[in-house]
């Protein structure tokens, strides 16, 4: 059954204890995402039934809680710009891409290429993350509660990665900036990326992530890394490289 | 892009609903490929029985009446293998009490020009071009009970959109193959396995890998040693799934470019390109729901 409220009866309809509950079993996407465009700050949406379906929760630009409840598609949250998606499930390919700023929580795992291109905000996945989480990332924050994929923070450029579990080969690969925390094994590291020391900053740096994140695990067991910024200039030696 | 969608029912008591379960998957993925489509289905009462070796051929006019060609096929086989043909939607299955060889020799003296998409006693091959739903319903895929059940709707880019060029390949008794991707190197392959005798059918990138994993399985690979050693000879980005009389099997390249999503419970295991393919299986909400890793073989058998 479709419960959309019409956007001009919001005020109306829309208090902060009732979130405005969206059936996408009866409803289609893009009227989610368009009521989701006229919402209001400070209301509290809940989209039943999104059925891994793509694109919900794109392009929100108001400072409003939206609760999906199960598992979401493609693109979930993608061009965030204020308040808060909680999926309450897993999140496909493409989670959170190019977020600007408040953020995004998965309870369970996303698929490849999370929080890609995020240039603010965070982005919390509970469970594991696939291939390429972080990719030409751009100021975003990342904790992953899990393990993530391979090509991970690939050409990073600014924001911190916080990965709980273990992560696959070819981490942080050709790296500009951005400081990746990894608790458990590293695959491999990519081309220009190093482990850092972990200083006092840094340790105060990961405990307000992870206690941003709801976490609970202890700063000193993670390690740093980053680039050895050796991709920045031009080298004479490889000029027959090119 | 492509969709995949396959089923193996462990819990035979859901064997009469394989049809509408597949039906449903692959209804949510035709977006991904909506120009033509194959399916598979395995012990599928009706279509296939044991003991009997079952040919899929292409197309529902062979050049002559159903009468016609199944006493052709039936004039070179032995009195008692009782040759029966019967149409469904755009193919025509031919079943023998024989082996498959002698039921192809017979079927390719009867009707030359036949393409053959599918063998063996277990599994019926079924192809078309066109809107995966409306070929599906056309082969009536919603009532059909079964084991197994493999779809794929192809979106073409390494041949031509023709029903031969349809998906899942089978090219060995109840061997299946689908394939989300495209390979770099299917050329170099398809040389080498013609040096070594092997036949092609058509000119689709896929029949590479699906000959390529026959010829394995003839060595004595097992399925996940046939499909680790095509991760290691075939280059490019795919996701593939394998199925056999009793097995299926899933691999991603090791790169992973391509998607995947499996739901196992005690009563099945379903693999989709998009999770969306399996939000309407029976008690998905519980299942152990997971992405394949990159370059890992995932096997199941019945």
């Amino acid at each position: 059954m479709v419960t959309l409220t019409a956007p001009e009866s919001l005020e109306t309809a829309v208090t902060a204890e009732a979130p405005t509950v969206v059936d996408l079993s009866g409803s289609p996407v893009r009227s989610l995402n368009q009521a989701l465009h006229n919402a209001a700050d400070g209301q509290s949406w809940t989209v039943a039934n999104p059925g891994g379906k793509h694109s919900l929760a794109v392009g929100i630009n108001a400072d409003v809680s939206v609760t999906i409840d199960g598992h979401a598609g493609y693109y979930a949250a993608g061009m965030h710009q204020k308040g808060t998606v909680t999926v309450n499930g897993n999140a496909g390919v493409g989670l959170a891409e190019n977020i600007m700023s408040g953020s995004v929580h998965v309870k369970g795992d996303a698929s490849q290429s999370a929080a890609a291109t995020g240039h603010g905000g965070l982005v919390v996945i509970d469970g594991n993350a696939g291939a390429r989480c972080g990719i030409s990332m751009k100021g975003v924050d990342i904790v992953v509660g899990g393990n993530i994929g391979h090509m991970s923070a690939f050409m990073a450029q600014a924001g911190r990665l916080v990965v709980c579990g273990d992560a696959g080969d070819a981490l942080g690969d050709s790296i500009y900036e951005a400081r990746i925390y990894v608790k458990g094994t590293v695959a491999s590291l990519g081309a220009d990326c190093v482990e850092k020391p972990l200083r006092e900053e840094h340790i105060a740096e990961l405990a307000e992530l992870l206690a941003a994140a709801g976490r609970t695990d202890n700063p000193a067991d993670f390690k740093r890394y980053g680039s050895a910024r050796n991709l920045y200039h031009f080298h004479v030696d490889n000029s027959t490289a090119y | 892009m492509c969709g995949i969608a396959a089923l193996q029912l462990r819990n035979p008591s859901l064997h009469p609903k394989m049809g509408s379960l597949l039906s449903s998957m692959l209804c949510q993925i035709v977006d991904r490929g909506p120009d033509s489509a194959g399916l598979a289905v395995y012990n599928t009462p009706g279509l296939l029985s044991p003991g009997r070796s079952t040919l899929s051929l292409l197309g529902r006019d062979q050049g002559m009446t159903t009468a016609a060609l199944t006493a052709g096929v039936a004039a070179l086989l032995p009195s008692d293998a009782a040759a029966a043909v019967q149409v469904v939607g755009d193919t025509t299955l031919v079943g023998a009490a024989v082996g498959t060889d002698l039921l192809v020799k017979a079927v390719t003296e009867t009707v030359p020009a036949a393409t053959i998409i599918g063998r063996g006693e277990h599994v019926a091959v079924m192809k078309s071009v066109g809107h995966p739903m409306e070929i599906a319903a056309h082969h009536g895929l919603e009532a059909m009970a079964g084991s197994q059940g493999l779809s794929h709707t192809r979106m073409a880019t390494e041949s031509a959109v023709t029903a031969g060029g349809s998906h899942p390949f089978s090219v060995a008794d109840d061997l299946c193959l689908v394939h989300n991707g495209s390979f770099s190197n299917h050329a170099t392959v398809r040389r080498n396995l013609k040096r070594e005798g092997v036949v092609f059918d058509s000119e689709n990138d896929t029949e590479v890998g699906a000959r390529y994993v026959a010829s394995r399985l003839q060595q004595g690979d097992t399925l996940e040693e046939a499909l680790v050693n095509l991760g290691n000879v075939l280059d490019g980005f795919y996701t593939l799934v394998v199925t056999t009389a009793d097995s299926m099997a899933v691999v991603r390249d090791p790169i992973a470019c391509k998607p995947a999503i499996i739901a196992e419970t005690e009563d099945y295991v379903a693999m989709a390109s998009e999770y969306r393919a399996l939000a309407g299986l029976p008690g998905i909400d519980n299942a152990r729901i997971f992405e394949p890793e990159p370059g890992k073989v995932y096997t199941w058998s019945l």
